[in-house]
């Protein structure tokens, strides 16, 4: 479904990304893994049109996506829950879902609504509560919620995990392999290892802005190298 | 003291207050819209508005030298000059940020501002160009309607002209509106995201760049609409005349609270109240000691206070989420 090749992306002087190359299948889970400032949120700002690549090639079923701007992407099936949640405070939780079905024209958004809601029963007890003054494990549900409100085919998440106590980190990765289970393909970014690996299908690692393993989940579980770096042995 | 005469009057100043007030807030919208989304200040705002009430004076002036200003009915006619004045500002608005402020969005804050002032001055004189050629005038005064100058006559002291009424009434519809798109549509709904957090407006598929011209057409036909009541109000513009009522609307939207939209409405209001109560009670509480000329000294004065005690304007400076 989502293809990127050799990918080099740059902040000014500072090169973020040196070739990096992915791939993503319909219906998969694949998960970038890698330590601070390695890359991973420049991948993903820079698949959904946030930043320009210097060079490289991102395609979405075929459809080029470098220097489509970010808002046509979106229409175009992918949605993104960037790092930090980046919500809409000063909005309420259901102004939020329904910006995130800014661009849609199909009569599925109040289906769309009541599916996002089953999924996380939370939001709809607080559809009219401005957002800022929901909790962090809410704030992350609004914004997988308000992403999958785009009705996307590829749904890139950046460390959903950040910032949560484990118990709410158990509660937003079942409800990944759920949103999974029923036909999303996904791209996700974590520091949390573990977690990631343990819902995913495939992964890569990135190190300083270059892939550097790559494999199936059990294999990268398996890697001895993985396992000293990433999982903590 | 003069106690019956300082009361007699209170009603007239409180109508004035409120006329002027009005005025304010229409005009500070299109700078606290604009400063929402983009924390930019668009000084070239008080030309777009002083562009209103040109707009206004010539299709009035038009009409007049054809014969038919009497004859057609006046709502129709400052309906239309209202929708002329709010069209061609709101246009203005939107050409001037493609032209002088987009190509500076990821340059240090100064120099947009600079841009700004830079247009402000363009348009005073650009104005002035076009009315001396067009019409050999400096100053040009609104054509009056009969029926629009007729006084309801209260008390001996207190008679409300019609025109008054239309003022308000067409202010009050205008803040209505522009409530209701801000906070119950869409399109307000995406406004508010991109005032708050630009990229992430983005992820959800709204052009930022459309929202941002919009808020400069609703920000810019605000203030033609605020520059047509002027001239109606008031009757007489030349091409400086926005400079004034800018800066004080401008004034006012810091008083309210910059980025805040009900809070530029209330800082009109209160800055007009003061400045019509300055005006009229001055002289008179003072025993003639500070004249009406005062009164700007009076108005800023107080808004030097409130805005040491309340930095942050009387609703609160709307604080722009992560960029
Ligand atoms: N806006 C920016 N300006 C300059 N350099 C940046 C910017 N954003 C990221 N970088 C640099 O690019 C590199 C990759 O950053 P990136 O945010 O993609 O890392 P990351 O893998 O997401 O890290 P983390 O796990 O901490 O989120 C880092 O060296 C970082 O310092
Ligand atoms: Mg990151």
């Amino acid at each position: 479904m989502l293809r990127v090749d050799s990918l080099d992306v740059a902040y000014g002087e500072i090169r973020a990304l040196k070739g990096v190359g992915l791939e993503v299948g319909r219906g998969e889970i694949v998960t970038i893994l890698g330590n601070n400032g390695a890359g991973k949120t420049t991948t993903l700002k820079t698949i959904s049109g946030l930043l320009r690549p210097l060079r490289g090639t991102i395609t979405l079923e075929a459809d080029p996506l470098v220097g489509v701007p970010p808002h046509e992407i979106v229409r175009r099936g992918v949605a993104h829950v960037p790092e930090g949640r980046r919500i809409f405070n000063r909005l309420t939780v259901r102004e939020n879902l329904m910006m995130g079905a800014y661009r849609r024209t199909d009569g599925g958004i109040a289906a769309d609504l009541e599916r996002v809601f089953t999924l996380f029963p939370r939001l709809k007890e607080r559809r009219t509560q401005v957002a800022g003054t929901l909790s962090g494990g809410e704030q992350q549900m609004l914004a997988i919620a308000r992403a999958l409100m785009a009705n996307p085919r590829l749904l890139l998440l950046d460390e959903p995990s950040m910032g949560l106590a484990p118990v709410l980190v158990e509660q937003i990765f079942h409800a990944i392999a759920d949103i999974n289970g029923q036909g999303m393909t996904i791209l996700l970014v974590e520091q949390n290892a573990a977690m990631a690996l343990s819902i995913a299908h495939r992964g890569y690692v990135l190190e300083t802005g270059s892939v550097a393993l790559a494999g199936t989940a059990a294999e990268l579980s398996g890697n001895a190298d993985v396992r000293r770096a990433y999982l903590g042995e | 003291m003069d106690y019956p005469l300082l009361l007699g009057i209170f009603p007239q100043v409180l109508l004035d207050g409120i006329i002027l007030g009005f005025m304010y807030a229409l005009i500070a919208l299109g700078y606290t819209m604009v400063y929402g989304v983009l924390e930019f200040i668009n000084f070239a705002h008080s030309e777009i508005f002083i562009v209103g009430a040109f707009v206004g004076v010539e299709i009035l002036l038009s009409l007049r030298s054809a014969g038919v200003l009497d004859t057609l009915p006046w709502p129709l006619v400052l309906l239309f000059v209202l929708v002329a004045g709010m069209a061609i500002s709101g246009a203005l608005a939107v050409t001037v940020e493609r032209i002088a402020y987009r190509p500076l969005r990821t340059a240090p804050r100064l120099i947009p501002l600079i841009s700004a002032i830079g247009v402000s001055f363009f348009l005073q004189d650009l104005i002035r160009l076009v009315e001396s050629i067009w019409r050999n005038a400096f100053n040009l005064v609104y054509p009056t309607m009969d029926q629009l100058n007729y006084r309801f006559e209260l008390t001996e002291t207190i008679d409300v002209p019609v025109k008054s009424l239309v003022v308000i009434a067409a202010a009050l519809a205008m803040l209505w509106v522009l409530h209701v798109i801000v906070n119950r549509t869409t399109i307000g709904t995406a406004i508010r995201a991109v005032a708050e957090d630009q990229a992430a407006a983005s992820l959800m598929g709204i052009d930022v760049n459309r929202i941002i011209s919009l808020t400069f057409l609703i920000g810019g036909a605000m203030g033609g609409a605020a520059g047509v009541l002027f001239g109606v109000q008031y009757g007489l513009i030349n091409p400086y005349s926005g400079f004034i009522p800018g800066l004080k609307a401008f004034t006012a939207a810091v008083l309210g609270g910059i980025g805040n939209i009900p809070g530029a409405m209330l800082g009109g209001l209160v800055l007009g109240l003061l400045e019509a109560f300055a005006a009229s009670y001055l002289s008179l509480l003072t025993a003639g000691a500070f004249g009406a000329e005062y009164k700007d000294i009076f108005a800023f004065s107080i808004l030097i206070l409130i805005l040491i005690f309340r930095p942050k304007g009387l609703l609160g400076e709307v604080v722009r989420g992560r960029a």
